[in-house]
């Protein structure tokens, strides 16, 4: 197979498998702090802080991928 | 289909140095920041007036959030963390111009400004602990954690730089596929989105510099 093809599968492959680990976990984090803030509403604002930290901290797995996916595409040393 | 976003446009050589697109924007901003800046502080007053009055709300927040953030007093870190803050702002929403690129939406800017933060961690915590206390600090809280402290060091530095890279840019990106794909008023949507991600991804990348800053002037395991 033409390598360029396999670099376009595989960038595909990336983002499409990477960023089911994080989605699963951005859900659950969302959902533990709004059963928090729903518990406590007092403290919403230090859990909403917290959860944005601890959401780009998830999101960072995600953006991994579409790095490597864009490496693939745009800096492949074998496609040239 | 756009060029690589990897890549970023030399726009001319100034001797040795190639000086880039996103170079040139940054120094717009800086001019416009700095400008706006002197000219609202030129006459402080103690009744503010409205400008004074927007200054005093912008400070007195960021400086409120850092204070949540490292839990102490916040005027060693404003100076850095506040332009930080104001100048991401600025350099994210940037891309909505017509016919700018956000400079963050390349690897450069996040890169440099990863390493001021890099650097800036360690001269916070050497003022703080001294160079003895603050080295120490990495063997803490076995000799054997040593090398995992030094490589997190490391790899939260890439990932700060990343984080900001990738969602900056693939926002510009997907806006680019939209208007390449659908034309007129299809791709406004996504730029709202795109402002609140422009904002959010200053306010983590903000954050998170004050935690690891705070982190390492932490005195707390010497009391």
């Amino acid at each position: 197979m033409d390598p360029k093809v396999i670099a376009m599968i595989g960038a595909a492959l990336a983002v499409s498998i990477g960023s089911i680990g994080p989605a699963l976990a951005e859900g659950r984090a969302v959902a533990a702090a709004m059963d928090a803030i729903a518990r406590q509403p007092e403290a919403a604002g230090t859990i909403s802080r917290t959860l944005f930290v601890g959401l780009a901290m998830i999101e960072t797995m995600a953006i991994y991928c579409l790095v490597i996916a864009l490496l693939l595409l745009f800096a492949n040393p074998y496609t040239g | 289909m756009q060029t690589s976003p990897l890549t970023s446009t030399v726009l001319f050589h100034l001797g040795p140095v190639t000086i880039t697109r996103p170079v040139v924007t940054t120094w717009v901003l800086i001019i416009v920041l700095t400008a706006a800046c002197w000219l609202v502080t030129r006459r402080l007053k103690a009744l503010p007036d409205g400008r004074q009055a927007v200054l005093e709300i912008v400070v007195t927040g960021i400086a409120a959030q850092i204070e949540d953030v490292i839990r102490k007093d916040s005027r060693p870190f404003l100076p850095l963390l506040g332009t930080l803050f104001i100048f991401l702002v600025a350099a994210n929403l940037s891309g909505l111009l017509p016919g700018v690129e956000a400079p963050t939406s390349k690897l450069e800017t996040p890169a440099a400004l990863a390493l001021i933060v890099f650097f800036s961690v360690h001269y916070f915590g050497i003022r703080a602990r001294g160079l003895r206390g603050y080295l120490a600090s990495f063997a803490k809280p076995k000799l054997i954690m040593l090398p995992l402290n030094i490589l997190s060091e490391l790899t939260r530095t890439f990932s700060l730089m990343l984080r900001l890279f990738g969602n900056i840019m693939s926002g510009e990106f997907i806006i680019a596929l939209i208007v390449a794909l659908a034309g007129l008023f299809v791709p406004i949507p996504l730029m709202a989105l795109e402002i609140l991600i422009g904002i959010v991804q200053a306010y983590i990348f903000t954050v998170l510099a004050a935690v690891f800053i705070g982190a390492a002037a932490d005195t707390f395991e010497e009391r």
